[in-house]
């Protein structure tokens, strides 16, 4: 009937076509999009790619009515329509749900969506009614949503489908999702790739914003590049590879899988114990943590973000206060060491926030190359800094770690986020470290400079570093690690060899099941 | 028997000058309430109050009539909100630095213009106190033991009162509440949801100086009659405090007003009935109480998650 009518199963009218044109937006020294073509249709799920930077969100915001473009127009069913703010492109059918979720987190499911609305009882709130559609929406969508639940309350998957229900609500019918998966386990990936789907084939037209290849695969029916704020392409997904689309993307040949020989493995370099620690709130944030890395070994820490991935970091690089347990470092007991002296006892730290734990970014790109060193020879004397090693030496990591940087003297924020990491990544290297933890090496790092982290960490492991690698990207955890374990809540549920799981499997752990749960069913 | 009976005096006595002035702190705090939720931390409410204090006297003191007084001081502190907005959410100024700023300015201001306006202390007639006569020989204030509690303050006290619940309302049940809470907690989803960051906070601002204007007004046209310079001796920053005591609720910032009034009451009676407790230690209590209250953390989780943070679009 509605498919009839033309009409959405929210009782609305569909987008036909959504076109933009020659969009032109520039920022001071960035010409974020470049003359940017972009059109997608209705029951289209259309993937937008491309490296950060390369202008993805810059366009949807334009679209959204976050930024004015200098040129371009912007076509609806064939007529150019004028977007100057979220509530223009909302009141065209335009809704956007955004990398990082916006959502109030301290009100109802049902005050979220009626934020901003009309109330049909005038200045009162009419929650009731606003429930009344939700759940009449969430019936017709098969989304599952409570009205009256806090959002403080919900699991990530829950505020995702809150965010969709939301521009449901509104009358979306084109939906651009930016990065929606960033935060789900691969099992919430699967649920709302069902209900994507579903919408396009109820004619809805989706935008789908990601760096995932894997995903783009799985969803989409057409796929546009965008590589330095330029269009390269838009193609079919089924016509092409993602060998195809990674060069499209990086402008080079890239090789997309790692390869991880057999080292020997020596003694354990990193013991921990037991270890709990508390966050400022007292809540408990890591439980009986234990696990040891070898020398020679990557061991992989899986989980959903905020269940103990950067205490568990901070623990060990004197960061976090450990209530109780023990960490050591090559059997020397280190727990609650300061920073300082963990450095000093052969750690190597690349911590997860790069810009606010791992630089100081107005300071110079060698200044930066010695944030920890700085007080000890050949760096300084003492009391005076000794800028001609200094300099050697920072010229010596951005030679050897091909860090692209304008000069040594750049500040460090005028780099990308991968040529930040690479310097970074060469710092704690060349310290020689025993223990090197890798939180998030490769988050925001475009895909060229992420191959060449990852070669770095293999080729480290092969010289016999103990590696602990945290990430939220499984197939970054995958290919790396010898073994992986999974956080849940603070708890460790389970250590398992990386060739011996898959991907499902460790889904099921990053959900909170033991390792023997989920192979005792398998 | 008259020892118990002289306690009951006193203990009355307390709860009568407890309810009265709460007053101030609760149109200081409850104003200050609206604007702390939509993420605007206003420590002016002191040099607002003064302003409010003596423009709504000076009205008074010129037409004879206190409505009018009122009034002024309504529209004196909604201009002092005025500015304060302007300069922490249009200019962005940290807001910290600048409601000192404003403060300074209400106190500056007003005293020079009690000196070159007024030039001396004055009295006018300002609310009275409501009797609730009910017949020309029977008022509720007559009532024994608590009807002189109850039934003898001025309207501005009741009206205090009767704020609780609206802003209770307002804040929860409204269209306008719900903006307002959600800009002070994610003003980005409330941007991109249409909602106008800026507008809602200008209105949250100038809603909660024009309460403060009144606060001012209560003591120089109600419960003192009088202006002096500098008359609000710190109720506009006990009033910043008690919205913290009172976790962003009004229900929470009126039993901090009344806990903290009814000590001050406490604290007059000691040094009346001249007890053997020497008069600063008295007068030190309320704000002893007030650094405990603030050092009980569990309540800064409650706190509006984009207090004091300008909003900008764009920003990540």
């Amino acid at each position: 009937m509605a498919q009839e009518n033309n009409l959405l199963p929210s009782g609305l009218p569909r987008i036909e076509s959504l076109e933009m044109r020659g969009i032109v937006k520039k920022f001071p020294g960035v010409l974020a999009n470049d003359h940017v073509n972009f059109d997608v249709k209705t029951g289209e799920i259309h993937a937008l790619l491309g490296e950060n930077g390369a202008g993805k969100s810059t366009l949807m915001k334009i679209l959204y009515g976050l930024y004015q473009p200098e040129e371009g127009e912007i076509l609806l069913n064939g007529r150019p329509i004028t977007i100057h703010s979220p509530t223009d492109s909302i009141n065209h059918g335009i809704g956007m749900i955004h990398q990082h979720f916006m959502l109030v987190d301290n009100v109802t499911v049902a005050e979220n969506v009626a934020l901003g609305l009309k109330s049909s009882r005038g200045l009162r709130l009419d929650l009731d009614v606003v429930s009344a559609r939700i759940r009449e929406l969430a019936d017709k969508y098969g989304l599952q949503v409570d009205p009256q639940a806090v959002i403080s309350k919900l699991a990530v998957g829950e505020r995702q489908r809150v965010e969709i229900v939301k521009a449901l609500y509104r009358g979306a019918a084109l939906l651009v999702l930016d990065e929606p998966t960033a935060v789900l386990t691969p099992q919430e990936v699967d649920d709302i790739f069902v209900i994507f789907k579903q919408m396009a084939a109820d004619g809805h037209a989706l935008i789908f914003i990601s760096h995932k290849l894997n995903e783009i695969f799985a969803l989409t029916n057409r796929v546009s590049v965008l590589r330095d704020g330029k269009m390269i392409g838009t193609v079919n997904t089924a016509d092409v590879t993602k060998a195809d689309l990674a060069n499209m993307m990086v402008g080079r040949e890239v090789l997309l899988t790692r390869h991880r020989p057999p080292v020997t493995v020596g003694d354990a370099r990193l013991e921990v114990v037991n270890i709990s620690a508390n966050n400022d709130d007292d809540k408990p944030v890591l439980k009986n943590v234990s696990f040891e890395v070898k020398s020679g070994e990557i061991l992989g820490v899986a989980g959903v973000s905020g269940n103990g991935q950067r205490p568990l970091a901070e623990a060990i690089a004197g960061l976090q206060f450990v209530a109780d347990g023990q960490i050591l470092l090559e059997g020397q007991n280190v727990t609650n060491y300061t920073p300082a002296q963990m450095f000093t006892s052969g750690l190597s730290y690349i911590p997860e926030e790069r810009m606010h734990d791992g630089c100081i970014k107005d300071f110079s790109v060698e200044e930066n190359a010695i944030l920890q060193d700085y007080v000890r020879r050949p760096y300084s004397n003492w009391i005076f800094l000794a800028f001609n090693q200094i300099a050697q030496h920072a010229q010596k990591l951005i030679e050897s770690f091909n860090v692209k940087t304008p000069s040594r003297e750049t500040p460090i924020k005028n780099l990308s986020g991968g040529n930040i990491q690479k310097l970074i990544l060469a710092r704690e290297l060349a310290r020689e470290p025993r223990v090197l933890i890798a939180a998030q090496p490769t988050r925001g790092v475009d895909i060229g400079a992420t191959e060449y982290i990852h070669n770095q960490l293999l080729h480290q492991r092969a010289e016999g570093l103990a590696t602990l690698l945290i990430s939220e990207d499984l197939d970054e955890v995958k290919a790396l690690s010898d073994r992986i374990m999974v956080l849940f809540g603070g708890e460790v549920m389970g250590i398992v060899r990386s060739d011996e799981v898959t991907v499902e499997q460790l889904g099921l752990m990053m959900a909170g099941e033991r390792a023997e749960q989920v192979f005792a069913a398998a | 028997m008259t020892e118990n009976l002289t306690l009951l005096a006193i203990i009355l006595g307390i709860l009568h000058s407890g309810i009265r002035l709460a007053t101030p702190y609760l149109y200081a705090a409850i104003g200050e309430t609206f604007a702390q939720r939509s993420g605007v931390l206003n420590l002016g409410v002191e040099g607002i109050m003064l302003m409010g204090a003596f423009f709504g006297f000076y009205a008074t003191f010129q037409t004879g009539n206190p409505w009018i007084g009122l009034v002024a001081a309504a529209l004196t502190g909604s201009l002092m909100g005025l500015l304060m907005a302007v300069v922490s959410i249009t200019f962005q100024a940290e807001q910290g630095i600048s409601g000192i700023g404003l403060y300074m300015f209400g106190l500056g201001i007003s005293s020079l213009l009690f000196k070159t306006m007024l030039g001396t202390v004055e009295g006018v007639q300002g609310f009275r106190e409501l009797q609730f006569c009910i017949t020309s020989s029977f008022c509720l204030a007559d009532i024994p033991v608590l009807g002189d509690v109850f039934f003898n303050h001025s309207l501005l006290t009741y009206g205090a009162f009767a704020l609780v619940p609206i802003a209770t309302y307002v804040l929860n049940k409204t269209t306008w509440g719900l903006k307002v809470r959600s800009v002070g907690q994610n003003p980005e989803a409330a941007d991109s949801l249409g909602v106008s960051v800026t507008g809602v906070r200008y209105t949250s601002v100038i809603l909660g100086a024009m309460l403060a204007g009144i606060a001012g007004a209560s003591l120089s046209i109600s419960l003192l009659n009088i202006f002096q310079e500098n008359m609000t001796n710190g109720i506009g920053f006990i009033a910043v405090a008690l919205v913290y005591f009172g976790s962003w609720t009004p229900l929470g910032v009126m039993a901090g007003a009344l806990l903290f009034s009814s000590i001050n009451a406490l604290q007059l009676w000691v040094q009346v009935l001249d007890l053997p407790i020497p008069s600063d230690v008295a007068v030190m209590l309320p704000y002893l109480l007030t650094i405990v209250a603030l050092a009980i953390p569990f309540r800064r989780s409650l706190q509006p998650a984009a207090l004091t943070k300008p909003f900008s679009r764009g920003e990540n």
